[in-house]
């Protein structure tokens, strides 16, 4: 609660007696999952702090306002991403294309860092994974298109389950350690593994993806490939986060051991959020390879991570719509204004990782809606 | 065992060499966490700062000169970091991890970009100075004398850190302030200066060990997140906020490193990382860490 602006006198004695009332509420048994499960998800519903965001009241005042102004908003952000490449250059149109496969892979990582309370550091490791699954399966087998996302998705899915038990079983810092470990050494296997990851130089000349018997070769078309999965990923991610196990993965970032007394399995929990995020972050990987058509280490290295969850905290962790518009802007930093810098985009959102830490606390969301960590 | 041993004699030297190397980064690592809870991951960019002066000041021929005046201008250089990054840090102390990682981590970008800009991408190497820039015969084998000189002096500096911590009233202090930070508040010690102080000899001590590693990795970016991900690996297994565990982690994973890479070079990132995971499958807080840091 530390750091939050003042309100006027009424708002915050209003404050203090929710709170009150609250950590009244907090001593009193409750049947499992119930604060959790009533949480309103989504920008509009989370506009008050967790104190207060527990009372009936705010329960009843979004059911009130209804899910309709950003479902609303949603059909239209869609609309106009799928209207774009119709307006957009085809360079415009490559960088919004870079977007949304970022926006995927900030989104997953959200669902580990904002929702569940695991800030990975490693999260990269599986979206390269997935990456070069997907492109080696579009040299060696099919590029027809749902395989090498499913194949990216899959391998994303296992690397992440086979790492991530040892991830869940640590907590709070040792977790940012360990992934960030994992991350590093899943790196170096692809730097090392010559014969199916091209070593340093990477997977080049991963051919088109194909629609239908058709080569997608025109920007528009594969950004509106990458458009419909990105969406796809972005729905199935927003879904689980809203469900009541999405509820329960929040109940774990707020009070795992409260979670642990009310009987959920938390480390099977957060184990399957992993895995889920890999596995999604393993899609993001299989759009790059059909975008770039190229993977090289980088992308699963630590600059990527660091990015992604840079992405993740500008756009304030745990919103999931903050985390992609996050993303839209690093992208554009590193590929609309780095190139103006010589290349040296990377200095920039170094800056901007500072300035973040520093003034935005909380992330753009934090702007519309502000909680207790 | 006496085949093994003659086969493998080089991959355990540098072992050895590697993880003494090891224990001079991640012991400034281990402290700053175990003292200050702050996950530094600019440490790697420390090093990276380290190895760069190397490059610079030194160069392709080393004289004695160069490579002391190098050794002395990473040690300011790192002091002045260790000091700047505790005052970043400072405002952060009661925020989460994740913010003080994302803020070391913000550092550790601009570093390693300057250094782009600055240096250029290309790997640049670094001689030793002379009279050990040659080799000696090993059992039969030839043997670079820089890294016979390097475990001379990696022991060397692990015993005068392992004396200061373990044996001296400041050592005392720190580890107090380890063990429970809240309480040497409480009874009275302003540990506000022992904190700065032990965040500038570690960043001192991983920005010398750029120097010192010049030799042997050069410099080159990257290789600052290679070297963190490492001490990171010693942290773990030797458990946070213990010298003994950062030197016992060390001088394991230099040989798991070392001896991975020599028998099994396309395993070797699994060999690193199944230590890790046995390590911690069998002792979470790692091999010498208490358990009040574990749950930190």
């Amino acid at each position: 609660m530390d750091g939050q602006p003042a309100g006027d006198a009424e708002e915050r004695s209003a404050a203090t007696d929710a709170e009150r009332r609250s950590m009244a509420r907090e001593a009193e048994p409750r049947p499992r999952g119930q604060e959790t499960a009533q949480r309103p998800v989504g920008p509009e519903a989370e506009g008050r702090p967790v104190g207060r965001e527990a009372q009936p009241r705010s329960v009843a005042r979004t059911a009130r306002h209804g899910p309709l102004l950003p479902a609303g908003l949603a059909a239209a952000v869609v609309a106009g991403l799928a209207a774009a490449p119709l307006f957009l250059a085809p360079f415009a149109t490559t960088t919004l294309t870079r977007i949304l496969v970022f926006a995927l892979l900030a989104v997953s990582l959200d669902l580990l860092v904002g929702v569940s309370g695991l800030p990975s550091l490693g999260h990269a490791a599986y979206f390269g994974a997935g990456a070069y699954a997907a492109g080696w399966i579009s040299i060696h087998t099919t590029s027809a298109v749902p395989l090498p996302l499913l194949a990216g998705a899959a391998t994303g899915a296992l690397a992440a389950a086979a790492t991530g038990w040892v991830a869940v079983r640590a907590h709070g810092v040792y977790f940012l350690m360990l992934t960030l470990a994992l991350g590093e050494l899943l790196h170096q296997l692809a730097q090392t593994w010559d014969s199916v990851t091209g070593g340093a130089n990477g997977m080049a000349a991963i051919p088109s993806a194909e629609l239908g018997g058709e080569p997608l070769r025109l920007a528009g078309y594969v950004y509106w490939y990458v458009l419909a999965a990105a969406l796809l990923g972005f729905l199935t991610l927003w879904l689980v986060a809203r469900s009541p196990y999405g509820a329960a993965l929040r109940g774990i970032r707020d009070n795992e051991p409260r979670m642990r007394a009310l009987g959920y399995p938390t480390r099977i929990y957060k184990y399957a959020a992993f895995v889920l995020a890999g596995a999604v972050a393993g899609a993001a990987g299989g759009l790059l390879a059909a975008q770039e058509r190229l993977v090289t280490p980088a992308d699963l290295g630590f600059t990527t991570a660091a990015l992604a969850l840079l992405a993740v905290v500008i756009g304030g962790a745990g919103s999931l719509w903050g985390a992609a518009l996050g993303a839209a802007l690093v992208i554009l930093v590193r590929d609309v204004i780095g190139p103006d810098l010589d290349g040296h985009g990377t200095l920039l959102l170094g800056v901007v990782f500072i300035a973040v830490v520093y003034l935005l606390p909380r992330g753009a969301a934090g702007l519309v809606r502000r909680r207790g960590r | 065992m006496g085949d093994w041993l003659d086969a493998n004699l080089v991959g355990v030297v540098n072992g050895f060499a590697i993880g003494f190397l090891l224990f001079i980064v991640a012991v400034g690592l281990s402290l700053v966490f175990g003292m200050m809870d702050v996950l530094n991951l600019a440490h790697g960019a420390l090093f990276l700062t380290g190895a760069y002066v190397g490059a610079a000041v030194v160069g392709g021929d080393a004289s004695w000169g160069g490579f002391l005046g190098a050794l002395g201008l990473a040690a300011g250089l790192g002091l002045a970091g260790g000091v700047l990054l505790s005052a970043l840090t400072e405002p952060l102390r009661r925020r989460s991890h994740l913010d003080q990682a994302l803020l070391t981590l913000g550092v550790t970008l601009v570093v390693a970009e300057l250094l782009v800009i600055a240096y250029g991408d290309d790997p640049l190497s670094v001689g030793a100075p002379p009279g050990l820039d040659g080799s000696v015969p090993v059992l039969g084998a030839a043997y670079p004398v820089y890294r016979l000189a390097l475990i001379g002096v990696g022991a060397l500096l692990a015993v005068a850190v392992f004396v200061l911590v373990e044996r001296t009233d400041m050592g005392a202090l720190i580890r107090a302030t380890v063990a429970d930070r809240d309480m040497v508040a409480a009874i009275g010690v302003d540990n506000r200066l022992v904190r700065v102080r032990v965040f500038a000899a570690g960043s001192m001590l991983a920005a010398t060990a750029g120097v010192l590693g010049g030799p042997i990795y050069g410099a080159r970016p990257g290789l600052d997140a290679t070297i963190l991900i490492l001490a990171l690996v010693v942290v773990v297994v030797g458990g946070l906020g213990s010298v003994r565990g950062a030197l016992v982690g060390a001088l394991l994973i230099g040989q798991v490193d070392s001896l991975g890479r020599s028998l099994l070079p396309d395993a070797a990132p699994f060999v690193l990382f199944g230590s890790l995971a046995l390590v911690l499958v069998l002792r979470p807080q790692g091999l010498f860490g208490g358990r009040g840091v574990a749950r930190a």
